[in-house]
Parts: C-alpha cells; sequence; structure tokens
C-alpha cells in the first residue's frame, strides 16, 4: 500500500534546483534584452515644469527616452482600480508615468531604454526635470486634519469611507457597567521581498508577446496588459517565473513597469527588461500598516464586552489600486475569536503623499489584532483579572460554530466562521508558555533586578478568499503525470504540496508528479496568491482534477480488462483489480488508450491505433467524452475558511538600557488538515520573524516633506538571525467543512499577532500603558521617563503591585 | 518622444583573468562593472543574487580565495589572479549537492531561495574554518545574511545539519576554491 503523502513532511522538490543556483528569478531571464530605468519624483508632491532629455539622448548606448507626452493609446490612462467597492467615493490611481503632477517621492516620470542598466542610469541622471513643489501631506494626523489636500479634487482627503455595525454598539456601550477609551496607533513597515520587483518582454516575430514578471498574480497581469496594449488575449503570455518573496506587494498590477517595459518592447520591436532596485522598492513599490484606531468599549463586571466601537483611520498613499482592502480587514478580523455583544466599525481611508499602500502578509489584520488584543488586556487590567480569563470568557464556542459575525468580509461575503476550537488552542498555549507558572518566574526574575513580561494575542484569520481557482492535471504516455494551476509561487512549496495531494488522489509516486505555477501558458483561469489561499483553493482544484482523472482512468481500463471500474484501484501508478494485484495495467498504457490514434508515434502507442483491439460498435471517442487522460477542474468556495492561532511572548526589558529581549516565544495554530507540516512550520517561522520585525525594528521613517529617510536596508532594520527568536510551536487540526480536503489556509498567521503580543509583554514588564507600535529601546527608554513624570498610565496591577493574581 | 539607434562604445574597459568555481576566465569589461554583475550577466552563473546592491542583505555572497565577500562592493577588474566561488561551484562535478546544500534541502533552510546562495557561501567557508560550532556561533556566522521567508530557524538548524554531514565526509577534499581548515 502506497503511504499516504498528504499530511507527511516530504522535502520539498523545488530544493535540489534553488540550492544549486539553478533557480529562475526575473533578473537572470534578461538574456539580449535592453534595460530600463527610470527618473523618479524627488518631491513628495509637485508640479512638473519641465523635462529635458537633450543630454541624456547624448549618452551612448541610449535607445528611447519616454515621458508621459509618449503613451498612447490605454497607456496613457491611469492604471486601473483593481477593487472598486461602494465605499470608495474617490479613487486615484497613478499614471504609468507622472502626468503634470507627482505625488510621492518615488514616482516614475521618465523612462530610459538603452543597451545596458549602467547606461540607462547614466542617461537618467542626465534628465534635467524642473518641479514647482507643492506642500505635501505625511502621516494620518495631517491627512486626517486636511489642511492640505494630496489630490484637490478629494475633500478631506478621504478616498473611501465604511461602517459596518452589528447590533447597537454605542447604545451597549452607554448601558455598560464599565467602559474604556483607547487610542492606539501603528506605523509603517513593508514586505520587502529581498528579490525586488521586475518585467522582460519580448514580442516574437509571430506576434506573440511574452512577459515575465516578479508577480503573485500572472493571469490578471495578462488580462491587464492585453486591456492596455488593445491586444488578444490569446497573443500575451505571462509567465511568473521563480519569485524570490512576495509578502504581498507582488500582487498589485500591473504595475507602471508592468505596462511601460512591455509597451517599450512592441515600439521597440526589440526584448526590454527591468530589475528594480532596492531604493526602488523602498520608494516606488508599497508599503503596509499606517493606522489610527480609536476604541471604545463597554464590558461587564466579568469582563464581557457589551459593545464595541471601533474607527479606524488609515494611511492609503497617494494613490488607491488596491481599493479598501487593508482597512476593511482590519475592521472585520479585529473581531478575532471574540464575540461581543454589538459591534460597530467604522473607516476613513486617507489619501498622503506618500508611496501607495497595499496587503503586506496580515493585510491589515496585525492592525486589528493590535487593537484588539490591547482592548482584551485594558479590560482584565481594569478589572484586575487574568489577561487569558478576560479571553476566554469572550471566546466563540466550539459548538456556536458556524458563527456569522453577522459583517461582510473582504471577499463580499458574510463574515462566517466555519469551524475551530478557541478554548481548546488557549489551553495549549498557557501549557507551551507556561502561563500559570510565570509568576513565579517573575518572581526570581525581579529578585534579580531584572524586568520580565509574559503577553498574549489571539487571532482568527480568514483565509483561502474566491472566487476560484483551477488545476489541470495530465497523464502522459510517459507516466509522468503534469499539473497545473494558474496561482503563482513565492517559496511556498507549491510544487511539493500540490504533488502531494496529487500523488495521493491519484495513487502515483510523488517524483512522477511536476507541477507548474503561475503560468498562463499552461492555465489561464486564476486569481493569485494573496490572503493565505493558494493551498485551500488551488489544492482543492488540483484534487478535484485529479479525481477526475482518476475516473477516466479506471473506466478506460475497466474496459481493457474488461472488469467493472469500481471494482478497480490505482496504486503506485499501476491500474489493478481490488484483489487481485496481478489483473492490472499501467496507468501510462491507460493514457495511451486514452487518446485513439491512426499514427503510432512510438511502440507503446501502438495499442490505441485504429487496427489494434478495441470495441467496434462505439466511436472511438464516446459522446461527451474527450482524449486524453487528463481533466481540468475548479474549486470555488461559497465563503472563506477561519483559521485561528494564539502567540504569547516572554520578553525581557533592561532596567538601564530599556533593552527588549525576547526569552520565548510560542504559538498554537489551526489550520485545518496540514498537508506538508514541514512547509507549514517553516511559513509560521517566517511570519513570526516579520511579526517580530514589526513590533521592534521596522518602520518607514517618513519627514515632514515627504522624504524616505531610512530608504536602504542599512536603515530599515529587518530582523537577522540575532534579532528572532526560536519558536515553540503546538499544532491544532480543526477540519474545515467548506472544502474537500478540509484545509485552511496559514501564509500569513505567523506575523499577526505579533504586534500585539509584544506590546502585551512589554506592557506587563513595564508597568505602563503602551499604545504604539512598533517600539525601540530608545522609545521604551523616553516613556519611562514620561511614566515617571506621570505622562504614561500605569498599569493598575502594577499600581497595586500584584500582578495577575485575581483570575 | 526621443528613440535613437543604437551605438555601443562604452566608458573604459579592463581585461579580467581569474579563476570561477575552479575554471580559468578571461573577459573584457567596463571598469566600473560590479563582481556580481559581470558573474551574472557576463559569465552566466545567475546563481549569485542581486537584493540590495548596498553590501547588506548578502544574497550576492562568493567566496573569494576562500572567503565570504559582497560581490555587489567589489568591482570586476578589481578581483583580476583571484580564485571565486559562486554557489554553483559548491555543487560537485557530477552534480552531487555540496553538504551544505544537502542540509539546505533536508532542514527545509529555504523557501522562495533567493537569499540561499548567499547562506550556502557563507556556511561553505564558516564550516571550512569552524567544523563543530555551537548554536551561538552559527546565529554569529549567518548574522550578516537577510531572509525574509524562513525566520532563521530551519538555518540554524541546517548550517548544524551541514556540519554534520561535512564530518563524515571529513576524509573527502574539500570542494575547489575553499579554505582548508
Amino acid at each position: 500500500m502506497t503511504t499516504r503523502l498528504f499530511g507527511a513532511p516530504i522535502q520539498r522538490k523545488e530544493d535540489p534546483r534553488l540550492v544549486t543556483g539553478n533557480g529562475r528569478y526575473l533578473d537572470d531571464l534578461t538574456g539580449d534584452a535592453l534595460a530600463a530605468a527610470f527618473v523618479r519624483s524627488p518631491h513628495a508632491h509637485a508640479r512638473i515644469v519641465d523635462i529635458d532629455v537633450t543630454d541624456a539622448l547624448a549618452v551612448d548606448g541610449v535607445l528611447a527616452i519616454y515621458t508621459y507626452e509618449d503613451l498612447d493609446g490605454r497607456v496613457a490612462e491611469p492604471l486601473p482600480l483593481l477593487i472598486p467597492h461602494p465605499g470608495l467615493t474617490h479613487p486615484k490611481t497613478a499614471y504609468p508615468l507622472a502626468k503634470e503632477l507627482v505625488h510621492h517621492v518615488g514616482e516614475a516620470v521618465a523612462m530610459v531604454v538603452a543597451t545596458d542598466r549602467y547606461l540607462a542610469e547614466d542617461a537618467a541622471e542626465l534628465i534635467r526635470v524642473d518641479y514647482d513643489p507643492l506642500p505635501a501631506v505625511i502621516g494620518v494626523a495631517a491627512a486626517k486634519r486636511a489642511e492640505r489636500l494630496v489630490h484637490p479634487d478629494v475633500p478631506g482627503n478621504v478616498a473611501g469611507h465604511v461602517v459596518q455595525e452589528r447590533g447597537d454598539a454605542r447604545e451597549e456601550i452607554i448601558a455598560a457597567p464599565h467602559t474604556l477609551l483607547l487610542s492606539l496607533s501603528v506605523e509603517r513597515s513593508a514586505s520587502m521581498p529581498l528579490e525586488g520587483r521586475g518585467v522582460v518582454a519580448r514580442e516574437d516575430p509571430g506576434g506573440i508577446l511574452r512577459i515575465y514578471t516578479s508577480t503573485q498574480a500572472s493571469t490578471s497581469v495578462r488580462a491587464a496588459l492585453a486591456a492596455k496594449l488593445d491586444l488578444p488575449l490569446d497573443r500575451v503570455e505571462v509567465v511568473a517565473p521563480d519569485v524570490g518573496g512576495g509578502f504581498g506587494v507582488k500582487i498589485v498590477h500591473p504595475w507602471p513597469e508592468e505596462v511601460l517595459v512591455p509597451w517599450a518592447a512592441r515600439r521597440l520591436g526589440r526584448a526590454v527588461g527591468w530589475t528594480e532596485d532596492r531604493r526602488e522598492h523602498f520608494v516606488s513599490s508599497a508599503h503596509e500598516r499606517e493606522q489610527e484606531h480609536l476604541v471604545n468599549v463597554g464590558f461587564d463586571a466579568d469582563g464581557r464586552i457589551l459593545g464595541l466601537d471601533v474607527q479606524v483611520w488609515h494611511d492609503n498613499g497617494a494613490y488607491i489600486p488596491y481599493g479598501l482592502i487593508v482597512p476593511i480587514i482590519t475592521t472585520t478580523q479585529l473581531l478575532g475569536p471574540y464575540k461581543p455583544r454589538a459591534y460597530r466599525a467604522e473607516f476613513w481611508s486617507l489619501y498622503t503623499s506618500t508611496v501607495i499602500v497595499t496587503p503586506y502578509r496580515g493585510a491589515g489584520r496585525p492592525q486589528g489584532a493590535f487593537a484588539m488584543e490591547r482592548t482584551m488586556d485594558a479590560i482584565a487590567d481594569y478589572l484586575g483579572l487574568d489577561r487569558a480569563e478576560v479571553r476566554a470568557r469572550n471566546f466563540i464556542q466550539p459548538d456556536e460554530m458556524p458563527y456569522e459575525q453577522g459583517l461582510t468580509f473582504q471577499d463580499g461575503r458574510p463574515l462566517t466562521y466555519d469551524s475551530g476550537d478557541y478554548p481548546a488552542l488557549l489551553e495549549k498555549l498557557k501549557k507551551l508558555i507556561g502561563w500559570d507558572e510565570f509568576e513565579t518566574f517573575r518572581a526570581q526574575a525581579r529578585a534579580q533586578g531584572r524586568k520580565v513580561g509574559i503577553g498574549i494575542g489571539c487571532y482568527v484569520e480568514g483565509t483561502g478568499v474566491g472566487p476560484y481557482e483551477g488545476g489541470h492535471v495530465l497523464v502522459e504516455p510517459s507516466g509522468r503525470v503534469r499539473v497545473a494551476t494558474g496561482l503563482t509561487s513565492q517559496g511556498q512549496g507549491h510544487q511539493t504540496a500540490f504533488a502531494q495531494i496529487v500523488a495521493d488522489e491519484l495513487g502515483v509516486p510523488f517524483d512522477s508528479v511536476e507541477v507548474v505555477t503561475g503560468d498562463t501558458r499552461r492555465f489561464r483561469y486564476s486569481i493569485g496568491t494573496f490572503a493565505s489561499r493558494a493551498a485551500v483553493m488551488s489544492g482543492n482544484a488540483v484534487a478535484l482534477a485529479a479525481r477526475a482523472v482518476k475516473d477516466k482512468a479506471l473506466r478506460i481500463a475497466g474496459d481493457a480488462l474488461e472488469v467493472d471500474p469500481a471494482d478497480l484501484e490505482i496504486v503506485d501508478g499501476v491500474v489493478r483489480v481490488k484483489g487481485d494485484p496481478q489483473a492490472s495495467i499501467e496507468l501510462k498504457t491507460v493514457a495511451v488508450l486514452a487518446n485513439p490514434l491512426r499514427y503510432a508515434f512510438d511502440e507503446a502507442a501502438q495499442v490505441a491505433t485504429q487496427f489494434a483491439k478495441g470495441d467496434i460498435s462505439k466511436p472511438p471517442i464516446g459522446e461527451d467524452d474527450e482524449p486524453g487522460l487528463e481533466a481540468t477542474d475548479y474549486y470555488s468556495p461559497l465563503r472563506s475558511t477561519f483559521a485561528a492561532g494564539m502567540h504569547a511572548a516572554i520578553v525581557e526589558t533592561d532596567p538601564q538600557t530599556a533593552d527588549i529581549r525576547v526569552l520565548r516565544y510560542a504559538v498554537v495554530h489551526d489550520c485545518g488538515n496540514v498537508v506538508n507540516p514541514r512547509i507549514l512550520e517553516g511559513q509560521i517561522h517566517g511570519g513570526v520573524a516579520q511579526g517580530v520585525g514589526g513590533a521592534l525594528y521596522e518602520r518607514m521613517a517618513y519627514d515632514a516633506s515627504g522624504q524616505l529617510l531610512n530608504a536602504s536596508f542599512m536603515d530599515f532594520l529587518m530582523p537577522y538571525a540575532t534579532e528572532v527568536p526560536r519558536v515553540e510551536i503546538d499544532h491544532m487540526e480543526t477540519p474545515s467543512p467548506l472544502n474537500p480536503l478540509g484545509i485552511k489556509g496559514a501564509g500569513e498567521a505567523g506575523v499577526i499577532p505579533g504586534m500585539a503580543v509584544f506590546a502585551s509583554a512589554i506592557e506587563d514588564a513595564e508597568g505602563f500603558v503602551l499604545s504604539r507600535m512598533p517600539i525601540s529601546p530608545s522609545e521604551l527608554y523616553h516613556l519611562r521617563v514620561r511614566h515617571a513624570r506621570g505622562k504614561v498610565v500605569s498599569l493598575r496591577r502594577a499600581e497595586v503591585g500584584n500582578p495577575e493574581e485575581s483570575a | 518622444m526621443s528613440e535613437r539607434s543604437e551605438r555601443s562604445d562604452y566608458q573604459q574597459h579592463g581585461e579580467v583573468t581569474l579563476t570561477v568555481n575552479g575554471a580559468p576566465r578571461r573577459a573584457t569589461v567596463p571598469v566600473r562593472r560590479l563582481l556580481s554583475d559581470f558573474l551574472r550577466h557576463d559569465l552566466g552563473l545567475t546563481g549569485t543574487h542581486v537584493g540590495c546592491e548596498h553590501g547588506v542583505c548578502g544574497c550576492c555572497t562568493v567566496l573569494l580565495d576562500g572567503a565570504p565577500v559582497r560581490s555587489c562592493l567589489l568591482l570586476a577588474v578589481t578581483v583580476a589572479g583571484h580564485e571565486v566561488t559562486t554557489v554553483e561551484g559548491l555543487t560537485d562535478p557530477d552534480g552531487t549537492l555540496h553538504p551544505v546544500q544537502q542540509a539546505f534541502v533536508e532542514c527545509h533552510g529555504l523557501q522562495c531561495g533567493f537569499c540561499t546562495p548567499g547562506f550556502l557561501t557563507t556556511t561553505a567557508a564558516f564550516l571550512a574554518e569552524r567544523p563543530d560550532p555551537d548554536e551561538k556561533e552559527i546565529v554569529e556566522a549567518i548574522s550578516g545574511n537577510l531572509c525574509r521567508c524562513t525566520g532563521y530557524q530551519n538555518i540554524v538548524k541546517s548550517v548544524r545539519r551541514a556540519a554534520e554531514l561535512l564530518a563524515d565526509r571529513a576524509d573527502q577534499i574539500s570542494p575547489a576554491g575553499l579554505a582548508q581548515p
């Protein structure tokens, strides 16, 4: 019997290629392509008075210089608004090259194409752009004040405004025995994959435009480019090669460069490529996270939330191509595993003179979890209750599943949790981190003059959002099983995980299965890789396609072996009669028989030719049947599936330097049935590292004029190995009832509660309230000073001097 | 709009003769060409990746006479006469993975794989010098390389595993270009 691969920690198929330098990333595919470079705005807001390219044209090797004036057709129109929403009343998207105005530092103003990148950059430096600077709007506070406008025709800088409410939260709060008001804020960070964006395009003499692009959504890039360049879809092919990390930023499309490079390639009749450099990535890709939150909560004496009223001000940057997704996710996913009696969420999405804001791993959830978990900690502290206990009292119970939160989620469908067991997860977490024993440890540490604290953060994550993904499974006469799905891969090990699923479903050896993702030549219909959806969506799609192939194989084998297909099984690539392994036929022979032939292409193919044995009373291909042992199927869910997790951290803060050390970090996690625990664990590790970065290190430091002061890896502090704690993990598997494989997504999970957990732990160590993330040692030091002056509120339990004992 | 025909007289060029992955290579390149670009685009060794071009991320790490260097911070003409080992050069000519490569595969020490060549070359040089490191030394050794995917935990595990695999192969000859312990 073949061992079941689903659930096994299989080594990745991708790796032998990637560890030997045989990966094929975007910049590896440029070949003899011409190189593009961009002139970008040094101003956050300015009018372009003049662009002088005279000196640049004199640079040897320069073939073309383009400005907005040169763009034609739909390329001269603004980039598409990807996700319209009724609440997005004032959408603005950029032009591929700035038209008259620039709205953030880094906005592309001119494009140079030369024989080589060095020369293209030489020329770009010689282009003289005369700007008339205008006032910039930087940060949520300035955007909210709206003394200056980012776009003159957008009053109040408000791109969109949405209210969602279940029950009457404000009434509940007025009537509640206790209320608290919290003001919470989060600064900007970014996906920051180690490979930036990039695109290479060439049009072959037959008129096929092939584009390689480092994207999370190749099929959507194809549709967008066909529309922009006014080409029939079948003349545009888009391939996502190996992608060196995405984390959200590469779901945005088409980028200005993604339109301009193919446009220029067609115009010049030459291959053109562009690889983003690091500074460009900082100032012209996308950021996320910056939001202000005002939480008004009413609760009873047991800490149960009666009314929760949350207002959010979201900084969306200068344009809003990705719509309102991030604040929608914040305001819906904020609820986590809890069930306040009434909930009201209102957000404003605000323009600022900064680079655009689009989803970065977690996509608004880290801010939501931060706001909710800060609130839980505040309630616990106010009532003198254990922080874990207050959470437990507000949990949705397993017997309440499916649980309707009464809101609309980011997929436009009801926010209905499908399954989960939050009390059990909390118990696991408390056990893993030693929650109940922590006070003993604190007392010991205190006796040594050390300050330690413990923190907790819970979340529920809507994953596997629709609308659909598809899978194609083909058994070749060679016995190779070729699988294709449209969504892309950026390191998630899809070639391995999807091969595990197909090998199991079909009954073939793992090594015979080859998976291709993100190549529109192989699969044309797809949405993309984001929102922890790939395993759920394409995993189920390839499973369904494999089942269809299996049905067909059994039917053909049944004819050949003259047995009922119901009596057949496929084991290790051989179709055989159950209980009689001698009566068998190889699956690859079935693949030959599936395609009735006139011409044999090799010896094995002779069995399928017209004078070979066959039922002459029927046509070779039956009605509703098709040649070939292959099938395509799609998985389209009714709504999202909801994974959950809880993290805890123990930190130590240095009494003198305010240095923050992470002593332990524990994760419990439930993403339904697990395809590959090795890959899952890797996803969690990576997510936690980004959570650590977001809580303790990473921020985008814009000055008041809109200059990004830390646009390099020297100044933007991404964690190295020395900054990331060892992650202790425990799992639960509550299957999703929504899909055939019972799986939920996991990609973003690790990062979501990071800020919440560290705020909780540092606050616990320090004894005063934290309301802003990230926090650096120097900021903690200043908070201590301000606390000593009575300007930062103490925790009640710190004043009582009797922490965490009253539960 | 400004388009014009192609011309191609570059700036000053220099000749580079060096050994790459055990093989002598000679090329004439602009003197300002970075070693990383030279390896990738002139020699076609695209396993060396470029993540920041300011020497911080470590993706472009190669071994120069056995010691790790940032190839984005060196000009190709300055390494004339020297020996460079890239990630491609870690693999045996018969395709057998270097123990460090093998360990990263076994321990899921990579996800997207973009930073991986830098970690592999760094680790190979580190273990050649320090064959039996403890965890603290491992973390220190890889703390000049950024990875955005893995959270480093499995990279640390991979380095430890690589040390074991290397010890198993202790009698065999080190791959070309690596410093002898």
